[in-house]
């Protein structure tokens, strides 16, 4: 639990130190969301109906463009194969990792989706039930992406690899997340939705840093 | 027996000796199998002709999730036992089922089309068989990404493992959901629903598929194995030049 909580603490002192890249994930995802209402035209009806949609799917590229860092730059300067030889179980490190990547890039576009609902005219029963959605369902992303981050440690185009292996595996989540926040807008039960939703998160929580492990020990043989 | 193919050339022998039957079986049972399906069975009451679509469609269908299946057992086996053969045949296996995929795809889309009256519908099946089809393709792409093969081969196949929670997804994707795709009626508990007269023909193409598969498979394997030779051959010239 101690190393655990090292490894946490390493990685936000790392984030903090270079900043720019958090914040580069939220300017994204506020662009992203952003360019909508002129894609599709500012129609008030039109934009609140998509509005769960675009959220999610701007959440969802955001996390996966800094999942690409996740490993790749402690794979490049050795320091994975030092953490790798840890006491620790590779597997527990694997998951301080992606813990301290989401406090890093999911809090803030958490953080950062109220305002986009509000710009895209969502209401307060829709907002509530999105925040608390995507506080259940950005750890599965981040729990997911780690996956294909360790998958193409060392591969050639990585980054466009990465969306491939990682966007299919995705959409179970976007599915629920998006109709979470759609039965809270018209008014329906949001519960069975979350109910999956959490399900979802505490399969990935099980299975992900013991496949992410894996992968992680044949990219460092 | 598993582990007795893992040395090449046993499983090269059996390979040279099953191709020319395999292939054979397939012609027989595609013939059989269409004529059955395009003249002999009766056209649907509500649906008329274009049920026979469904011929070239389930067992497409059936063969993407078969092909998958074995692609995971083969990269399970060769995580488990570094097995040599069964890493071949699951980086065989992929192209092909990615194939079918496709074809139960297409063959569905121009089915639903007189049907449901749309190209595509966005309900659970046909979106988790979308979603097989990029998995296909990552797997592929996964194993062509690295400059060792080594190391391609491994990470492919932990993601073919990964993906296998998606087999039984689209399986019972139809029992869970409300789809507006039809629920099983051939593979299902208390036996098939469907008529004696399409069911042998449905039958008969999904054993064409099958042969089809393993056919192709085993040329495949051959090809890998031969390439494999070559390629140490070329690395024995070169280093026989260095010299």
């Amino acid at each position: 639990m101690s190393r655990f909580l090292l490894v946490i603490r390493r990685e936000l002192r790392l984030a903090l130190r270079q900043r720019q890249d958090s914040l580069m994930v939220v300017a994204f995802f506020v662009l992203a969301v952003v360019l909508f209402p002129f894609g599709v035209g500012p129609e008030p009806n039109i934009l609140a109906r998509i509005a769960p949609g675009v959220i999610w799917v701007a959440a969802l590229l955001a996390a996966m463009l800094a999942l690409e860092r996740l490993f790749q730059a402690d794979y490049e300067d050795g320091s994975l194969e030092l953490l790798a030889l840890a006491p620790a179980p590779l597997e527990v490190i694997v998951l301080a990792k992606v813990a301290a990547h989401w406090l890093t890039t999911g809090l803030p576009l958490i953080a950062a989706a109220p305002v986009l609902a509000v710009l895209l005219g969502m209401n307060a029963d829709g907002i509530g039930a999105l925040m608390i959605v995507l506080l259940i369902g950005t750890p599965s992303l981040s729990l997911i992406g780690a996956i294909g981050a360790a998958l193409i440690l060392g591969a050639r185009r990585g980054g466009v690899l990465l969306s491939l292996l990682v966007l299919p595996l995705y959409i179970p989540l976007l599915i629920f997340g998006v109709s979470a926040v759609d039965a809270a807008l018209g008014g329906f039960a949001v519960k069975p939705h979350l109910l999956i939703m959490g399900g979802f998160f505490l399969a990935a929580l099980v299975l992900c840093p013991w496949a992410s492990a894996a992968a992680i020990r044949q990219a460092l043989e | 027996m598993f582990h007795k193919f893992a040395n090449p050339t046993r499983f090269l022998r059996l390979s040279t000796a099953l191709t020319p039957w395999l292939g054979g079986l397939t012609v027989v049972l595609l013939t059989v199998g269409l004529y059955f399906g395009l003249f002999r069975s009766p056209p649907d009451y509500q649906q008329g002709e274009s049920v026979r679509i469904m011929y070239v469609h389930v067992p497409a269908a059936w063969m993407a999730l078969f092909a998958y299946s074995v692609m995971a057992a083969m990269s399970a086996a060769a995580l488990i036992w570094r097995h040599p053969v069964a890493e071949l045949i699951a980086k065989s296996s992929a192209p092909i089922g990615a194939c079918f995929t496709f074809l139960a795809l297409v063959t569905g889309s121009l089915w639903g089309k007189p049907m449901w009256g749309a190209w595509w519908v966005w309900d659970a099946r046909l979106t988790s068989v979308l979603v097989l089809f990029f998995l296909y393709l990552g797997y592929i792409a996964l194993y062509n990404a690295f400059d060792d093969r080594r190391r391609g081969a491994r990470a492919a196949s932990i993601l073919a493992l990964v993906g296998f929670v998606n087999i039984p997804i689209i399986k019972f994707s139809v029992d869970w959901w409300n789809t507006l795709h039809q629920p099983a009626s051939v593979m299902r508990l208390g036996g098939p629903t469907i008529d004696a007269g399409m069911l042998t023909p449905l039958l008969l193409m999904g054993g064409a598929y099958a042969a089809y598969y393993l056919w192709v498979l085993m040329l495949r394997v051959r090809g890998e194995l031969t390439a494999q030779k070559v390629r140490v051959l070329q690395m024995k010239r070169a280093r026989r030049e260095e010299s």
